[in-house]
């Protein structure tokens, strides 16, 4: 095999078969990344759709239950489809074994499977957008789902199946990890974006299969009546909420720590300094996926579970954001006396660190008992949740997008553009969001179809934003694509970046690097390490 | 059939420094896939509690109406199945190629005979209608009958969904076993598969006391 050496890894194999095939982690990767980009259009048309139609308290395009099948199939869609898998599944599989100075992840063939387990599971999801429509919110909460007629359970069971594949990759991922590292990484020469994807995986391992078990349930409850959920037949439907929760808790860290990751990258290498507190951020990630287990219950404080019950799940709620406090003290420390260079993955990292910081202070309003009875299920829910989710998440996602496009396709896209497209995205988001702070907080509650007159203005502007931060997209999309197209190839390390995915050809050779890195150095080590 | 089954060398996957690192990642997956097995096995028993709590005297009546003679022969079953499996393994391990084809038989066997077992539990269930509460169609003491048989067919139906499961791997497990491919230096599949097959083994020694032997 000795000629595939330097060829990289576009060029190694031709035909849409050798990509069917193919165990090569950054072809998964990249097959991922098309498929994760077409959900997050389907799931943004559909919340874009909903925006419109509450420009007005009256029907503008939809029905009302129309409306709620919309708003389902933008939730189910956005965090099954899009979210979940979106860094860990394309970014993460790409990298993480470039990062460590390994030649593929630890079970390549298993990885290629959950590639197909997601498309299943998809395809699953799609089906039922066609018969019926879910109706019950992306929380599938019974008993209105035990009694719905519309498709929950192909519904479920295409969440049931993306579960597998994501499970699937946290143990490939863990084992990567643990057993795959160049000679000479050590433990706490690990980029930290490999650090977060390692906490990642203990979630996606251990959380995910509760949230199989509890749709399976569902499912179960649904067709045979086991009365366990259904509180016709003698079941509890607070305790379905305790097995959503227990997983979809530990679920939106799933979704923001490769995020936290990808920060921690971004701020290095446009700071060109060490990371401030690399064990500090190491741990965090670890102490993060820890804590996240036992914080389900904020979910549930007007459920009825006891005042015991919702006080400690309250105080565990306030401890989980110190380590999430300590990450963006961490950066923001980096920063200090760098040499800060604002290109465009940078600016993404700075508005995550505003959007982030903004969704976690509403976070702790949320989790106080007191403020909670007040915001509970209204607008203010809705944007903290998304100042966290896409503020975080999506701009984390972004900004590692941008940073690694290049060493990706060996392609770069067009600077000036995407700073006006960053810029685009980040005012349009607030314009969308911020208001629904406003909205929420005046008593506005989430999920309804109709209004009172005087929310209409704050209605409408947040609904102009979401065309501001569409055509963000737009352009995103467009100088991607042409950038493909460009002749010009890039350097190995086109923004300073010192980890070793910097130090091999853009884009890789088919086993990453022509001979095995030995690591001697920090990730980070700007001093000693010169590309 | 007599003749010696010949050993096929293994080779080491591309992306692998050597097999010792092949045979610990293979291991290591495993450990994680069970971790995340008991946790899915772990909501049943949650629902299983909660629901014991709530209709104490209804589980023990309920409990009557399985056979533990039925159960406690399965639970030997099964455990006669993890050693004989344990025994494949320890053959291909001391290169005795053609016994730990017949131990693969031997536990792919008893896999069957348990589920001949359970097969017969679920007729006489269903023949007196004792069912998950749509089906459920028998005269009973206790109106909330029909969540104790919800939750016990939901748990030995996904319980024994893994047996069959398990019982697929095996047939693999002989089809390579016959081909020569495991010996002292590559038996990676057989310690996987024997793991897989000790956790199921496992959760029907908690499924039988829990389910069969309450009051």
């Amino acid at each position: 095999m000795g000629h595939l050496e330097n060829i990289n890894f576009f060029k190694a194999a031709k035909g849409f078969k050798s990509w069917l095939i193919t165990v090569d982690h950054k072809r998964i990767g990249i097959m991922y990344l098309l498929f994760i980009v077409a959900a997050f259009t389907l799931g943004g048309l559909a919340a874009g759709i909903m925006r419109i139609e509450l420009l007005s308290p009256d029907k503008v395009l939809l029905t009302a239950k129309q409306y709620n099948q919309f708003f389902t199939l933008h939730g189910a869609i956005m965090v099954f489809l899009f979210i979940i898998p979106s860094i860990p599944a394309a970014l993460g599989n790409f990298f993480l074994p470039l990062q460590i100075g390994a030649k593929d992840v630890a079970f390549p063939k298993l990885n290629l499977a959950s590639l197909y387990i997601y498309v299943f599971g998809a395809l699953f999801c799609v089906y039922s957008m066609w018969h019926g429509a879910v109706d019950t919110g992306w929380t599938f909460y019974t008993p209105y789902s035990t009694t719905t007629d519309t498709s929950v359970i192909s519904m479920t069971l295409g969440a049931f199946i993306l579960g597998f594949s994501s499970i699937l990759t946290g143990m490939n991922f863990i084992v990567t990890v643990h057993k795959m590292r160049a000679p000479g990484m050590t433990w706490f020469r690990m980029p930290l974006f490999v650090w977060s994807l390692y906490a990642t995986s203990i979630l996606q391992v251990l959380a995910t299969p509760v949230l199989a078990i509890t749709l399976l349930l569902l499912i179960v409850e649904k067709t045979m009546g086991i009365g366990i959920f259904d509180p016709a037949i003698g079941g509890d439907p607070v305790l379905f909420q305790h097995f959503f929760w227990f997983y979809s808790h530990p679920a939106v860290y799933i979704m923001i720590l490769p995020a936290m990751g990808i920060m921690s990258e971004l701020f290095t290498t446009f700071t060109k300094k060490n990371i401030f507190g690399y064990k500090a951020i190491a741990y965090s990630s670890i102490a993060i996926a820890l804590v996240s287990f036992l914080v389900w219950g904020h979910h549930m404080f007007l459920s009825g579970q006891s005042d015991l019950a919702s006080t400690i799940f309250s105080a565990l709620t306030f401890i989980v954001a110190i380590p999430s406090a300590i990450k963006v003290f961490n950066w923001i420390s980096t920063m200090y006396k760098g040499s800060i260079d604002l290109k465009t993955p940078f600016l993404y990292g700075l508005s995550f660190l505003f959007l982030f910081s903004v969704g976690g202070f509403t976070g702790i309003v949320l989790g106080t008992l007191s403020l909670d009875v007040h915001m509970h299920d209204t607008y203010y829910v809705v944007a903290h949740f998304h100042y966290v989710m896409m503020g975080g998440t999506v701009m984390g996602f972004l900004g590692g997008l941008h940073y690694w496009w290049p060493k990706m396709f060996g392609k770069m896209y067009n600077e000036f553009w995407a700073k006006i497209a960053c810029a685009l995205i980040f005012v349009g988001f607030n314009m969308v969001f911020f208001t629904q702070f406003i909205l929420g907080s005046k008593g506005m509650p989430r999920r309804y179809y109709s209004y009172l007159d005087q929310f209409q203005p704050l209605h409408q502007f947040s609904t102009s934003g979401t065309w501001v931060m569409g055509l963000g997209f737009i352009i995103v999309f467009i100088y991607l694509i042409n950038s493909l197209f460009r002749k010009e190839e890039v350097s190995n390390s086109p923004w300073g970046g010192i980890t070793l995915e910097w130090q091999t050809t853009s884009p890789p050779p088919v086993y990453n690097f022509i001979e095995t890195p030995i690591v001697d150095n920090d990730p980070y080590d700007f001093e000693k390490v010169k590309i | 059939m007599n003749k010696e089954i010949k050993i096929k060398k293994h080779e080491v996957a591309h992306h692998f420094d050597n097999s010792e690192q092949e045979f610990n990642s293979a291991k290591l997956g495993m450990w994680a896939f069970l971790g995340q097995e008991i946790l899915f096995f772990s909501g049943l028993f949650v629902a299983y509690i909660i629901f014991r709590m709530m209709h104490p005297e209804m589980f023990i009546y309920a409990s009557k109406h399985l056979d533990w003679k039925m159960g406690a022969l399965n639970t030997v079953i099964l455990i006669l199945s993890s050693f004989t499996m344990v025994m494949a393994v320890r053959s291909a391990q001391v290169n005795k190629l053609k016994q730990c084809v017949n131990y693969l038989i031997a536990t792919f066997s008893f896999a069957g005979m348990f589920m001949v077992v359970k097969g017969f539990e679920y007729a006489s269930k269903i023949s007196h209608g004792y069912l998950p509460a749509k089906f459920f169609n028998a005269e009973s003491a206790h109106e909330s009958l029909h969540i104790f048989f919800g939750i016990y067919f939901t748990m030995t139906g996904l319980h024994g969904l893994h047996v069959l499961v398990g019982m697929g791997l095996i047939i693999w497990l002989i089809i390579k076993a016959k081909k020569g491919h495991f010996y002292e230096d590559y038996y990676t599949p057989l310690e996987m598969v024997g793991l897989y097959w000790h956790l199921v083994d496992l959760i029907w020694i908690f499924l039988f006391p829990l389910l069969y032997l309450i009051g």
